[in-house]
């Protein structure tokens, strides 16, 4: 694993000339990055994924808060060069409390250094990686009739069939799913479930669902990871199975298919890496509150709100979103996945499923 | 008796006049022979049908009236031989719920034959002639204390007083004759006392000390705020002392005589007056009996009543008596001096607030005071001060303060102008809670009222309550305003020096980090951050520092001679320093005024002012070069520590969006 990283080094050194240079010009001293926010992502045609718009968001250091976050983003950067130097890496969270002995420059939270450490990948068009910070370990699962190849910590290559060679709980998918370390080795399924929750990606696992109706069954746990997101795209791609994304029915549960599907806000920047287009929407939709009598909840003020921005979100104007999401604000409800247990245990995985995939010209009855 | 009749209904004003009139002196105006069956009713038997007017309604309230009625005494003592006061209180509880109250002053004590007049007669002081302000407006005395502890106890009243510091003191052991309203000296002694002068009174009474003990705390305290020039010592039955310190060696100005105005007399009085005049003529009379008559105005009211300017007032009857009441009303006439006011001072107010909130360590404490007016011929003063948060409780509704010259009020604060006049207010925009805007707001304050007037307007006859003149509501409102503005303006310079802290924090420690990270990286050495200082900043910017020092002096208050405590009181110098920084691209100038706060005596001033005057100093400062600083300092006597905090500043010839820390200078 000997990469390459003096195009990081050289990039991030352009972020200190460029401010060093500011100082010279007796400029006061900033950086422009795309604006990071809903109202500047646009879809890319080339790429099929949605990303950073033309809109630029400037650093500067004006104001006390643009000056810290200047100062931060140096303290990041040269902490960058120092690890590539010594070969090391560190998580985010590391890096959080390492930045307890950058006196002025140190964060005040988790979610801050992360922001910035995405900030700083937009800046130098970089990926985290190359910057050798990696999250915690997510523990996204996989389950299904797939042949992974992973390289382990002393070099060696190892084979994991991803039913065979696991436990009830699944293929644990690594921070880095990049070629060097996973290969997919065969792949026999005719589609592919990302599952939000770990109860329901249990009840299909207890259920068989992957051997009956040779699926790959993905666990998302919640919002996924980078790297779930990116092996789903890897799994899309190299086998050209469908991807179903199945999830509660509210407004959370609809970011997270389209962070998979067009790509998440935040990760602008790297959609086309990330974003699985083909993807789509399998439920639990509105509709199927009502047509499968589904127990509810009622939306709270904040679901409503996250709904509402959802019809301004560039994101979700096709007409399935727009009618979904107009529906849903009208009943005022919501559900979860494992709601469906209401008709018993099976239902999902005798019932629903089929009935969905076949609608959905997954499978053919 | 005579001269007995005419003391009480000058002195005891509006509705007391009337109602003691008919108890005890009815007559005296309309028929001579009802006095003489008057003088016949005891003043026991008064007493006892008014002991509610009179503070003594329970046993609580006695307590506190008795107090209340020494310490009152002792300060007023005090202030007219200009001394500064220093009261000891102490109360001595008997099982049986008896009580015996102690008061010491350290007054010019009393001679020996008046102490039975003062202690053993109801109804008699020197203050009853006099239309200015004192405290002995408020009670009907300390002889009602006398009566009502021989009264409910049996026992006799102690007095111990010393007039020279060479002589012994006098005791005096009394009771009241209460046929003849006449004191009855039980035993006559002198006594060694260490006192240069000054007087003690022990009268036992019967009293709820458990509840009452409490009020009296809040009376001294209470006191202590509004008269900052004395010292309140107060030692509680299980001999707990409290001391209330003095936080100001200034006495009050002295408050001036001044004759009745014709819009505030009462027809009685002015029959009275009439009565006793040394004028025999009704012009002459008017001229000199009355404040505010000049030829004018005294012919215009002459005419108005048509009557004739040569009558003699004497022979006058009550008919014409009531015509020239009348047109009084319809003259105008000039509003009464207002020397005989004495108010407290913004700056004691606010030092009394700060010692007596130390604990509370409030945000700030600000105060407004209103110039003099007049109601009905009766010139008052209204002055306020607001403290403000702290560790005051939020929730709970604002605690309200109110004072009648320089006297708590403790009582029925909800039938009280000051409460009136603050409940109209709208307190929301000054982030309190109010519903509906109206109402006693709640939040983390207290305020404070304090009204002098040669005539207090009280609501009932036990002096509780402001009544409700619209004048006087008037003023604390406008007083609660300016307050309510200057919070307003705090907290607006608050904001914005807390935003230039903010800037002055980023080019003072941040941009240098910036500088010296790029610099590292690069292997480069820092670049220069001034040019780009400016360029953030782009502001002159004003930053002001006080600092305390205190200086040994010689107590300089030359009535304290023989004062028993006779250590140097050390003074207080206050110097300012004045910063100004020119953080603008090009050269700038300007002229800075500083305010010179009340009460501030200017010492040394650097650099050259172009100008001093009572009320502030000038600089012109010549052209500051980008980047550069200007020091002032000044020094300033006369204030105590923590009397203000900050200078008003203020800048002339120059815009001022340029600068922070000072604002446009209005004019003189
Ligand atoms: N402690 C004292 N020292 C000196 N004089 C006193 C003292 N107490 C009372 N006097 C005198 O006695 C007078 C009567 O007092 P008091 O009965 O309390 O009536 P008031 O205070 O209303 O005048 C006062 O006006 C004052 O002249
Ligand atoms: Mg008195």
């Amino acid at each position: 694993m000997n990469k390459d990283y003096s195009h990081v080094i050289t990039k991030i050194d352009a972020i200190a000339a460029k401010i060093y240079d500011d100082f010279q010009k007796t400029e006061i001293p900033f950086v422009n990055l795309p604006t990071r926010t809903k109202s500047n992502i646009k879809f890319d045609e080339n790429l099929n994924v949605w990303k950073y718009g033309k809109n630029i968001t400037e650093r500067n250091a004006k104001s006390l808060d643009g000056a810290y976050m200047l100062l931060r983003t140096m303290y990041l950067a040269d902490f960058i060069k120092e690890m590539i130097k010594i070969n090391k890496s560190s998580t985010l969270r590391e890096m959080y409390y390492i930045s307890e002995g950058w006196d002025l420059a140190k964060f005040h939270s988790q979610q801050e250094s992360n922001l910035l450490a995405e900030d700083l990948e937009v800046i130098t068009s970089c990926m985290r990686e190359d910057f050798k910070l990696r999250p915690e370990e997510d523990g996204a699962r996989v389950i299904g009739n797939v042949t992974i190849e992973e390289t382990t910590r002393n070099n060696k290559k190892k084979k994991i069939h991803c039913q065979d060679d696991v436990g009830d709980s699944g293929y644990s998918i690594p921070y880095n799913v990049e070629p060097e370390k996973l290969t997919f080795k065969s792949i026999d399924a005719d589609f592919m479930i990302a599952i939000e929750t770990g109860g329901m990606f249990d009840r299909l696992v207890e259920n068989g669902f992957d051997t009956s109706n040779n699926a790959v069954l993905v666990h998302l746990k919640g919002q996924p990871a980078r790297s779930t997101r990116r092996f789903i795209k890897r799994l899309n791609e190299e086998a050209n199975i469908p991807v179903l994304v199945f999830t509660d029915c509210d407004p959370w549960s609809y970011r997270i298919f389209a962070s998979i599907a067009y790509g998440a806000i935040k990760t602008a920047h790297i959609s086309e890496y990330l974003a699985t287009p083909p993807s789509q929407y399998l439920g639990v939709t509105p509709s199927d509150i009502e047509n499968y009598d589904l127990p509810t909840d009622k939306l709270t003020k904040e679901d409503i709100n996250a709904l509402k921005n959802e019809l301004t979100d560039p994101r979700f104007q096709d007409s399935f979103w727009k009618g979904e999401i107009k529906l849903q604000l009208k009943m005022g409800k919501k559900s979860e996945q494992q709601a469906l247990a209401k008709y018993g245990l099976d239902y999902v995985t005798d019932t629903y499923l089929p009935e969905k995939l076949t609608e959905m010209g997954i499978i053919k009855k | 008796m005579n001269n007995f009749i005419i003391t009480i209904s000058i002195t005891i004003a509006g509705c007391i006049v009337l109602q003691l009139m008919e108890v005890i002196i009815l007559g005296k105006i309309t028929a001579h022979d009802l006095a003489k069956k008057q003088k016949e009713i005891s003043v026991a038997e008064f007493f006892e049908r008014n002991k509610h007017i009179l503070g003594f309604g329970n046993q609580t309230r006695a307590l506190i009236t008795s107090v209340k009625e020494g310490v009152d005494n002792g300060l007023d003592t005090c202030e007219e031989a200009s001394i500064l006061p220093d009261i000891y209180v102490e109360i001595k509880n008997h099982e049986d719920g008896e009580c015996k109250v102690i008061v010491e002053d350290n007054g010019p004590g009393i001679v020996k034959k008046q102490i039975p007049h003062i202690f053993g007669r109801l109804l008699y002081g020197s203050r009853f002639h006099a239309i200015r302000q004192s405290r002995g407006q408020q009670g009907i005395g300390i002889s009602a204390v006398v009566l009502y502890g021989q009264l409910t106890t049996g026992k006799h009243a102690k007095i111990i007083s010393k007039v020279d510091e060479d002589r012994p003191a006098a005791v005096i052991d009394l009771v009241i004759d209460t046929n003849k309203n006449r004191a009855e000296v039980i035993n006559r002694d002198t006594v060694h006392w260490d006192k240069p002068c000054g007087t003690r009174v022990e009268i036992s009474i019967m009293a709820d000390y458990k509840r009452g003990k409490r009020f009296v705390y809040d009376y001294l305290q209470s006191t202590s705020i509004v008269n900052p020039h004395a010292q309140i010592t107060y030692k509680e039955t299980d001999g707990t002392e409290h001391i209330f310190e003095r936080t100001s060696e200034t006495l009050p100005k002295k408050s001036i005589e001044i004759k009745p105005h014709p819009y505030g007399v009462e027809l009685g009085t002015l029959i009275k007056i009439a009565k006793h005049t040394k004028s025999r003529k009704l012009s002459s009379f008017l001229k000199t009996e009355f404040s505010s008559m000049g030829d004018r105005t005294t012919k215009s009211a002459i005419e108005k009543a048509n009557l004739d300017k040569n009558l003699n007032p004497k022979e006058m009857d009550r008919e014409q008596f009531l015509a020239l009441h009348k047109a009084f009303k319809k003259v105008k006439i000039m509003s009464p001096s207002t020397d005989c006011l004495s108010p407290i001072g913004e700056t004691l107010i606010k030092r009394s607030l700060k010692h007596e909130t130390q604990e509370i360590s409030p945000e700030f404490i600000i105060t407004a005071s209103r110039p003099a007016s007049v109601y009905s011929g009766n010139p008052f003063q209204v002055e306020v001060g607001l403290v403000y948060g702290g560790n005051l409780p939020k929730e709970e509704t604002v605690k309200i303060l109110r004072f009648a010259n320089r006297v708590p009020l403790l009582y029925q604060q909800g039938g009280c102008v000051t409460t009136q006049a603050i409940s109209s207010i709208d307190w929301r925009r000054y982030g309190l809670n109010q519903p509906s805007g109206k109402g006693v707001p709640s939040g983390p304050a207290i305020f404070l009222t304090h009204v002098s007037s040669t005539l207090i307007p009280f609501t009932s006859e036990s002096k509780e309550a402001i009544a409700d003149v619209t004048e006087i509501e008037n003023e604390i409102k406008l007083a609660f305003r300016e307050c309510a503005r200057k919070v307003q303006y705090h907290i607006h310079k608050v904001l914005k020096r807390a935003k230039t802290r903010e800037k002055f924090d980023l080019i003072t420690k941040i941009l240098p980090e910036i500088a010296k990270k790029s610099a590292n990286m690069l292997n480069k050495p820092v670049p220069s951050l001034n040019p780009i200082i400016t360029k953030i900043m782009d502001v002159v910017w004003i930053e002001d520092l006080i600092e305390y020092e205190k200086i040994k002096r010689e107590p300089v208050q030359t009535t304290l001679v023989g004062d028993s405590r006779k250590e140097d009181r050390g003074g207080t110098i206050t110097k300012s320093r004045i910063m100004v920084v020119n953080y603008k691209q090009t050269p700038q100038k300007l002229n800075l005024y500083a305010i010179i706060p009340e009460d501030a005596v200017v010492g040394s001033i650097s650099p050259k002012p172009s100008k001093v005057t009572n009320n502030y100093i000038r600089w012109n400062l010549e052209s500051i070069p980008p980047a550069n600083k200007i020091d002032i300092n000044f020094e300033l006597a006369g204030l105590e520590k923590g009397d203000f905090d900050e200078n008003d500043l203020y800048i002339e010839n120059i815009n001022p969006t340029y600068v922070i820390g000072a604002d446009k200078w209005e004019g003189d």
